[in-house]
């Protein structure tokens, strides 16, 4: 059924007729409930925002108009039927709700979590035209998956009568994940290779356990291997075996979905000495390593002046990182102002209120160290905002001669990140990019090499988990197609 | 999980362990590395892989007990498992016959330098090697260099085995009587910085295969950068090894010391259980 058929059933007819719209919007947005900020501040594992109780999911999802032409589905780069599961859990059925996401959605707990709302799907909700907040369809998208997970209801899709064809992914983010599962489905036998011993990507390495709590991608892992997947960690695509070894092998199509994994640097003066490194380097050591806990064996500053530069979510993630392992100065270092930070919007909030100093219009110019080469200040030039660049951002510009010296002891450099090279350096035939991206199909995902299919961050850069997803089930979708047809 | 299938003691801190891999030892060339983690909370760290056997399956991997991780490795034993290995990682190294190779190594660089002077001999060189270490006792696999190299010199700084003196003076004097065609240098970071420094003096090309702070080891954390030419490389991907001529010496150790507080505590709360 499509989005106007589903709306036409009588129950939902049923239940927009039962409240008058005017009634619904009067409704005021619900608050997540969330760990006090001080408190979280010192507290590196448990998860800041709570989750909505049923009431309160209920209370919220009645505001949801249920529109003829809900703007919201434009927003949501997957096209989730959102007034169908917003509905559900209107009606209380919870399950419905968590089946209906399902439908378009490898990760709805995921996704819930950490999509940037108010630019997609929250960002188009016709309250906002009419001067309301938003419907919170992320938090409840949240609610629906962790209903459904606890419930210990959750349902393992039907596969497909297998057909023994064997098809490969490269990397276990979210994009060779939700490849994986909708491949699983159709029945093919496929093998996720991961390169780190953890299997999940960013979603493991880099979001912290205070935002996206490990065993909530676990689940999703177990899932897949219910549904019979293979992973096979600690084996790098290119280096352990090459693509060639992969076809030589018998697989019949591969997913390349290595991420953008290689950290960017500002090459200025300085950005060697000890003390200063990416984000990728101190999320690593502390979410996947666990480096901050006593029985880790690997090591991990703890600096107590901590700077982050950049501000996108990575920074945010690392700042709340710092704090909470003991930074009593815990600052964002970012070029423009506010309004330009690409993080979400939620964790900035979530950042200020943990006490986070925010000093935008700043830029550093050069790192300045001890005898022992351990970094102890940062050298700013403070911006101003001139006019619109490429991206549409009021570009920052230099106000000459203006600079600051701030003191910090430990600098974590978080300006972004580019495509893994391995893969694209070591295939013949595949078409990369100036920026290193792999050049695939849009609306198949296959590569100029045609047994390659790739999608998320290695062709797209550093972009979204929802994208990266989506573009894994585009690309099952289209070799299952090609196979069929070779 | 990889089994060991053997071990032995070449010394009391120097352990060599055969390590199922099939997949690892089929992909290896000389220089390659591993990145090996023992136990759930183990750290990651690089070890060469030192040779492979195709037939069994397996990589030989040398060790010498560092701190907590090596030793936490070389308390390992024959049918334990190695809790996670990926590899092989790191650009071959590049081998041909160049003519006359000097190797020069010490301390945490003996291990590694064995796979490049089989390699080396193997494609025709003659390989002169220079094991340095403090004093006797801490000469490792002097007995496995012989087996590949022309001649093996071994210095001591106090001379109490070989030649007295430190590795740079062994170098010069190979130098000094024949025609070198090229150096490789592994060891301690200060070692490979004086070798670098004497071969530039004499124009004698020069690797060093460089032994920095690692913490995934496939590029994606840059916790392994070194200057090299006065560009910003990847230690892990982009080498082990460069031209010794263009690094940046002082800022490797520099960032070689970073973690030495925190490793020094936890070495000692390592020892205390
Ligand atoms: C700290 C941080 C916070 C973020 N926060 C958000 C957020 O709040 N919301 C949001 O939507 N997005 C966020 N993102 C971005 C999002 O996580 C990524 O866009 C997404 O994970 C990309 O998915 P992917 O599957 O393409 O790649 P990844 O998640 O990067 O996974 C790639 C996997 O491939 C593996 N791999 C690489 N090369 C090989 C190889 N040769 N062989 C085998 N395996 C290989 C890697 O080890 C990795 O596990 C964040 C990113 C970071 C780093
Ligand atoms: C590419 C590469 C290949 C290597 N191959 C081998 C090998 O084949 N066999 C082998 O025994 N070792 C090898 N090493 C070195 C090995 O990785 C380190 O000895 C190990 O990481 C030490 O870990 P640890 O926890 O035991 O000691 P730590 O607690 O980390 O260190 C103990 C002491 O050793 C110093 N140290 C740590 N790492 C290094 C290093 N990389 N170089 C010099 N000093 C260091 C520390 O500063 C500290 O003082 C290699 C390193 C690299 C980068
Ligand atoms: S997947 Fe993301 S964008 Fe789509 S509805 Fe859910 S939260 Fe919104
Ligand atoms: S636009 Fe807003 S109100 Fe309309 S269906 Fe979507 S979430 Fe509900
Ligand atoms: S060890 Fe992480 S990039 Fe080299």
């Amino acid at each position: 059924m499509n989005h106007s058929e589903e709306r036409a059933l009588a129950w939902r007819d049923e239940l927009r007729k039962s409240m008058k719209a005017k009634e619904r919007t009067d409704i005021p947005r619900v608050h997540m409930p969330e760990l006090n900020a001080e408190y979280r501040s010192h507290s590196r594992l448990e998860e800041v925002n709570l989750g909505l109780t049923a009431e309160m999911a209920m209370l919220e999802a009645k505001r949801c108009l249920d529109c003829a032409n809900p703007t919201c589905m434009q927003g949501c780069p997957v096209g989730i039927d959102i007034p169908r599961f917003v509905k559900n859990i209107e009606r209380g059925e919870f399950l419905e709700a968590a089946k209906a996401l399902k439908e378009t959605s490898a990760l709805p707990a995921v996704c819930g979590r950490v999509c940037p709302q108010e630019k997609q799907c929250e960002g188009q909700c016709v309250h906002l035209k009419m001067k309301k907040e938003a419907v919170a369809v992320g938090h409840l998208e949240r609610f629906a998956a962790d209903y459904e997970r606890e419930s210990g209801n959750i349902s393992v899709p039907e596969t497909a009568e297998a057909n023994n064809i064997k098809i490969a992914a490269v990397g276990s983010g979210p994009a060779g994940l939700a490849f994986a599962g909708d491949m699983a489905k159709l029945g093919y036998e496929v093998v996720v290779f991961e390169a780190l011993h953890e299997i999940g990507g960013v979603l493991k390495y880099g979001i912290p356990e205070f935002r996206l709590p490990n065993d909530i991608v676990d689940v999703e892992i177990q899932n897949l291997q219910s549904m019979g997947v293979h992973f096979v960690t600690n084996c790098v695509v290119g280096k352990t075996i090459s693509i060639k070894d992969l076809e030589d092998d018998g697989f019949k199509g591969i997913f390349v979905a290595s991420g953008a994994g290689l950290p960017r640097f500002m090459n200025i003066k300085g950005e060697n000495l000890v003390g200063v490194m990416s984000s990728n380097e101190y999320l690593t050591r502390v979410n996947l390593m666990d480096a901050a806990s006593e029985d880790s064996d690997t090591p991990v500053f703890k600096g107590k002046k901590v700077a982050i530069i950049g501000g996108g979510n990575t920074a945010m993630d690392s700042v709340r990182t710092a704090r909470r392992l003991g930074a009593e100065r815990a600052m964002i270092v970012y070029r423009r102002s506010e309004e330009e930070m690409p993080a979400r919007l939620e964790e900035v909030k979530h950042a200020k209120e943990e006490g986070i100093d925010f000093l935008t219009l700043h830029n550093p110019i050069e790192y300045l160290g001890n005898e022992q080469g351990r970094v102890t200040h940062m050298l700013l030039q403070v911006m101003e905002l001139g006019e619109p660049d490429a991206s549409g951002r009021r570009s920052p510009v230099e106000i000459p001669g203006k600079t600051e010296l701030i003191e910090v002891d430990e600098v974590v450099v978080s300006v972004g990140v580019s495509p893994n090279p391995l893969i694209p350096q070591s295939v013949e035939g595949l078409e990369v990019t100036k920026w290193g991206t792999v050049v695939v199909n849009n609306d198949t995902m296959q590569s100029a090499v045609p047994i390659i299919f790739a999608g998320g961050d290695i062709v797209r850069g550093g972009a979204t988990v929802i994208l990266a997803m989506g573009d894994g089930r585009k690309a099952a979708k289209s070799m299952d197609e090609w196979i069929k047809n070779n | 999980m990889n089994k060991i299938v053997s071990k032995e003691n070449f010394s009391a801190n120097v352990i060599k362990f055969e390590v199922e891999a099939p997949l690892i030892a089929k992909a290896r060339k000389a220089g390659h590395f591993v990145m090996v983690k023992v136990g759930v909370k183990g750290e990651r760290i690089p070890l060469t892989i030192a040779d492979a056997d195709l037939q069994k399956g397996t990589i030989t991997l040398v060790v010498q007990k560092m701190g907590v991780s090596s030793s936490k490795l070389c308390a390992l034993e024959a049918g334990d498992y190695i809790t996670d290995m990926v590899g092989p990682l790191g650009k071959a190294t590049h081998i041909e016959n160049f003519g006359t190779v000097v190797c020069a190594c010490g301390g945490v660089g003996t291990a590694p330098m064995l796979p490049i002077v089989a390699a080396l001999k193997k494609a025709g060189n003659r390989v002169i090697t220079v094991i340095a270490a403090r004093n006797k006792d801490l000469i490792i696999l002097e007995e496995q260099m012989r087996l590949h190299s022309d001649e093996v010199i071994v210095m001591t700084d106090d001379g109490s085995y070989g030649t007295k003196g430190l590795v740079t003076n062994g170098v010069e004097s190979v130098i000094n009587r024949e025609k070198v065609d090229l150096c490789v240098t592994i060891g301690p970071a200060i070692m490979m910085k004086f070798v670098s420094l004497l071969t530039k003096k004499y124009e004698v090309p020069t690797l060093a295969s460089l032994n920095t702070i690692m913490v995934d080891g496939t590029g994606m954390c840059g916790a392994c950068r070194v200057s090299v030419g006065g560009k910003t490389k990847f230690v892990c991907v982009d080498g082990p090894e460069f031209d010794a001529h263009l690094v940046d010496f002082d800022e490797m150790l520099m960032r070689l010391g970073g973690y030495r507080d925190i490793e020094r505590e936890e070495m000692a709360n390592f020892s205390n259980h």
